[in-house]
C-alpha cells in the first residue's frame, strides 16, 4: 500500500508536449506509472512517444479514465490548468510548476477545498510510491519500498534525507513533496493523516523549514491524532529574519516562523527532531528498533 | 518585492485610497520645488526599504523654504541602517487627530487574505499585539467573494474606532483590499492610518510588498527599480539571477535547492563555523550557473573558505563538476574549496574533479565531513597559503 498514488494511478499530464513535461512524464512512465494521456490545447490527436494528446482535460478523462493529473505548464497558465483538472473531476492533481502568483493560489485553494479534488504542490517535486508509481520529478533510484512515510517542503533536502534513511536500511511507503510556496494545496497535516491511516506506513518523517506556522500546528495535530512514531527535521536555524531563503515561503517574519520555535513546538508534543539529516535517520532507526 | 512609500501610495491612489498630496524628489532642488508647490508645512521623508526612518532622522517637518532645503540636504545621502537615501518624498503636512493601524495580507495559515484594524496606530504592530492583543481586530476574507461592507463594519466596531469615522474607514479598507488584489500584493500596511482634525481618513504611510511571481502582469511595477541594501554580492547575484542572501560569517556556501542550502548552513554552524551567505544554484544547476555562483561567492573578501554541497537529483553531479572546472578556468580562485558531491552520477563527478587536479579543492563524501573540513580550513584563515593544497581525489 501507499498513499495518494499507487498501482491504480492513471496519469494525465498537462503540458506533456513541453520539454520538461515530456522528459519527466516519460520518465515517470518508465518507472511504471500508468501514463494514459497528455493535454495540450491545440495539439489534440497527436501523441508523445505513443501517449495520446488531448485538447482538454475533460476529453482526456472521458477517453482514458485518468484519475490523477500532473501539471507541468508555465506559471502563468498553471492556476487555470489546476482548475480545469478539478472541473474534469480528477481526484488528485500534483502541480510541479513554480512561480505561480500567490493570489491565484488562494483562489484555487479555496475553490478546491469545496470540492473533491486534492492538490499537492505547487512548486513541489511530486509524489513517489516506490515500486508502484512516480508522479513528478523525484529521482526514484534513491528510494525503495518500505515502511517510512516521508513528507517534505523541499526537493533536494528530501533526497538527502531519503538517502540517509536508505543508508540505514529504510525504504518508503510514499514520499510526498508538499512544496515551498506560501500557499500549497496539501499541508503536513493532510499528508500525515493519510500516513496514519496507511497500514504499510510504520513511521513518519517530516521535513520542514522556516516560515509560517505549519510545523507548529502539525505538532499539535500529531499529539492528538497520530499513533505512529514521527521524526522531524527543520531547516533554517541560521536563517536571519526578513530574508527569503530561496523558497517563497521560507522567511522568518517578526518573531514567528523560526526553526527554533518549530523544533521546540514539535519536541514539546513528543516529536523527536533530528538536528542534521543523518541524525534524522539515527532517530528513525532508534524508534523503529534498529531495523526496518 | 518591496515598494518605497511613494510608490505604494501611487498604487493606493490608483485604487481610490485617500493619501495626502505629495511629490517624490531626487535632488534638493526638486525637493524645494515640491515643498513650494504643496505649501507649508511639508514633511520630507527618506525613501528607503527599511523601518525606523523617523528615529534615524529621516523624517522632518519644514515650515518654510529654508527649512525644506536644509532637511532635503540633510536627508539625501543619509545612511539608514545600511540603506543610502537616494530619494525623498515631500508630502503636505497633516493635522493629526487620531492614528490607527490597518493592513491586509496573505495569511499562510488560513490560506486566505486577512484584514486587520487597530485604533492604536503609529507603533509597530507587534508592539500593539504585545501591549494589547485585543486592540487588533482581524478577519479573514474569502478570496472568491471579496471584501464586503460588513467586513469593514465588523473591523471598525471590533477595533473600537471613533464612531464618526466608521463609514469612511470601512470605505478606505474596501479600496485597500481592491488595491491588494488588483496589484497582487502580499502585504499592504498603513501605519498610521490617519484621522485628520477635519475627520478625514487618509493613509499617511504605505508599506506594500508585491508578489514577484505576478510581476509579469504588472509591467509598471516591474519597471520600478528599487535599490536594496548597498551590497555588492547581492547586486551581482541579482544580475545573474541567483538566489543569494548575505550572512555575517566567513564560509561561502553554495548548494542546489533551497532546503538543502538552508540545511547546509545549519550543519556548518553546528560544526562551529559561520556561513557568509546562502546561495542556491537551483534545481537544474547547469555549468553556467555554477560559474556565476563561484564568481559571486569569491568576490566577497570576507570569505576564507567555500563549501560546495550538491545532492544530485535531477542535477547530475558530473555536470556540476564540469561547471566547477570551467569556473576555476575562468576565475582566479584563491580560497580553499570543499566539494561534496552525492547522488546522481556522483562517482563520475568526483572522477572529473580528480582528473582536473584543481588546486585548493578537496572532495568529501558526506555533508557532515564536508562541513567539518570547511570549518577547519576557514579557521586556519584560509587563503592560498592554507594547507588545503591536496588535490581532489
Amino acid at each position: 500500500m501507499s498513499i495518494l498514488i499507487g498501482s491504480e494511478t492513471k496519469l494525465v499530464v498537462c503540458g506533456l508536449t513541453g520539454r520538461e513535461g515530456s522528459f519527466h512524464g516519460l520518465s515517470n512512465r518508465r518507472y511504471g506509472t500508468d501514463l494514459v494521456a497528455g493535454v495540450t490545447p491545440g495539439k489534440g490527436g497527436g501523441d508523445v512517444d505513443g501517449v495520446p494528446i488531448f485538447d482538454t482535460v475533460h476529453e482526456a478523462v472521458a477517453e482514458t479514465g485518468a484519475n490523477t493529473s500532473m501539471v507541468f505548464v508555465p506559471a502563468r497558465f498553471a492556476a487555470d490548468s489546476i482548475l480545469e483538472v478539478a472541473d474534469a473531476g480528477v481526484e488528485l492533481v500534483v502541480c510541479i510548476t513554480e512561480g505561480i502568483p500567490a493570489h491565484d493560489m488562494m483562489r484555487v485553494y479555496t475553490h478546491l477545498r469545496r470540492g473533491r479534488t486534492r492538490l499537492v504542490g505547487p512548486n513541489c517535486p511530486g509524489v513517489l510510491s516506490p515500486g508502484q508509481a512516480n508522479v513528478g520529478i523525484i529521482p526514484a533510484h534513491f528510494f525503495s519500498q518500505g515502511g517510512v512515510g516521508l513528507v517534505s517542503r523541499s526537493g533536494t533536502l528530501t533526497y538527502q534525507i531519503g538517502n540517509e534513511l536508505a543508508g540505514r536500511g529504510f525504504g518508503n511507503s510514499t514520499i510526498v513533496g508538499i512544496g515551498g510556496d506560501p500557499i500549497v494545496g496539501s499541508s503536513f497535516i493532510d499528508v500525515i493523516a493519510l500516513f496514519e491511516d496507511d497500514p504499510d506506513t510504520k513511521l513518519i518523517v517530516m521535513c520542514g523549514e522556516i516560515g509560517g506556522d505549519e510545523e507548529e500546528r502539525t505538532a499539535d495535530y500529531v499529539a492528538e491524532h497520530v499513533s505512529k512514531p514521527v521524526v522531524a527535521y527543520i531547516a533554517g536555524f541560521t536563517a536571519p529574519p526578513g530574508k527569503t531563503m530561496g523558497h517563497a515561503g521560507a522567511i522568518v517574519s517578526g518573531s514567528s516562523g523560526t526553526a527554533q520555535a518549530k523544533a521546540e513546538a514539535l519536541e514539546a508534543q513528543g516529536v523527536r527532531v533530528g538536528r542534521t539529516p543523518s541524525e534524522v535517520a539515527e532517530v528513525a532507526a532508534e524508534l523503529s528498533g534498529a531495523a526496518a | 518585492m518591496d515598494l518605497l512609500e511613494y510608490q505604494g501610495k501611487q498604487l493606493f491612489r490608483d485604487h481610490g485610497v485617500p493619501t495626502p498630496a505629495g511629490r517624490p524628489a531626487q535632488t534638493v532642488v526638486e525637493a524645494v520645488e515640491a515643498a513650494e508647490e504643496l505649501g507649508y508645512p511639508v514633511v520630507t521623508k527618506a525613501q528607503v526599504l527599511i523601518g525606523g526612518r523617523g528615529k534615524a532622522g529621516g523624517i522632518k517637518v519644514a515650515n518654510d523654504r529654508d527649512e525644506a532645503r536644509r532637511h532635503a540636504e540633510a536627508i539625501l545621502g543619509m545612511d539608514i541602517r545600511g540603506f543610502t537615501v537616494h530619494e525623498l518624498y515631500v508630502e503636505k503636512g497633516s493635522r493629526i487627530a487620531e492614528e490607527y493601524y490597518a493592513a491586509i495580507l496573505i495569511d499562510r495559515g488560513a490560506k486566505a487574505p486577512m484584514a486587520m484594524l487597530s485604533r492604536m496606530g503609529g507603533m509597530d504592530v507587534e508592539e500593539i499585539a504585545e501591549r494589547d492583543p485585543a486592540a487588533i481586530a482581524r478577519i479573514h476574507i474569502d478570496p472568491l467573494v471579496g471584501f464586503q461592507d460588513f467586513h469593514g463594519r465588523r473591523l471598525a466596531f471590533e477595533a473600537g474606532i471613533a464612531a464618526d469615522v466608521i463609514r469612511p474607514t470601512g470605505a478606505l479598507l474596501a479600496r485597500l483590499y481592491e488595491a491588494f488584489v488588483a496589484e497582487d500584493a502580499m502585504l499592504v500596511e498603513v501605519n498610521p492610518l490617519l484621522v485628520t482634525e477635519a475627520r478625514e481618513v487618509v493613509a499617511l504611510d504605505a508599506k506594500v510588498t508585491v508578489d514577484g511571481n505576478a510581476l509579469y502582469r504588472h509591467p509598471r511595477t516591474a519597471a520600478l527599480r528599487n535599490p536594496g541594501a548597498d551590497d555588492e554580492q547581492e547586486q551581482m547575484a541579482r544580475e545573474r539571477d541567483l538566489t543569494y542572501v548575505k550572512l555575517d560569517g566567513n564560509i561561502g556556501i553554495l548548494g542546489n535547492g533551497a532546503g538543502l542550502v538552508m540545511s547546509t548552513l545549519d550543519v556548518v554552524a553546528q560544526a562551529g563555523g559561520r556561513p557568509a551567505n546562502f546561495l542556491d544554484a537551483g534545481g537544474g544547476s547547469r555549468a553556467e550557473a555554477i560559474v556565476d555562483a563561484v564568481e559571486v561567492i569569491v568576490s566577497d573578501d570576507r570569505v576564507d573558505a567555500v563549501l560546495f554541497n550538491i545532492f544530485g537529483g535531477i542535477t547530475r553531479c558530473d555536470e556540476v563538476a564540469n561547471g566547477l572546472v570551467t569556473a576555476f578556468g575562468q576565475i582566479d580562485v584563491t580560497v580553499p574549496f570543499v566539494v561534496r558531491l552525492d547522488g546522481t552520477n556522483d562517482e563520475e563527478g568526483r572522477r572529473v574533479l580528480g582528473e582536473a587536479e584543481l588546486p585548493n579543492v578537496q572532495v568529501e563524501k558526506t555533508m557532515l565531513e564536508a562541513a567539518a573540513r570547511v570549518v577547519e580550513l576557514a579557521g586556519e584563515g584560509g587563503g592560498p597559503s592554507a594547507q588545503g593544497g591536496e588535490p581532489a581525489r
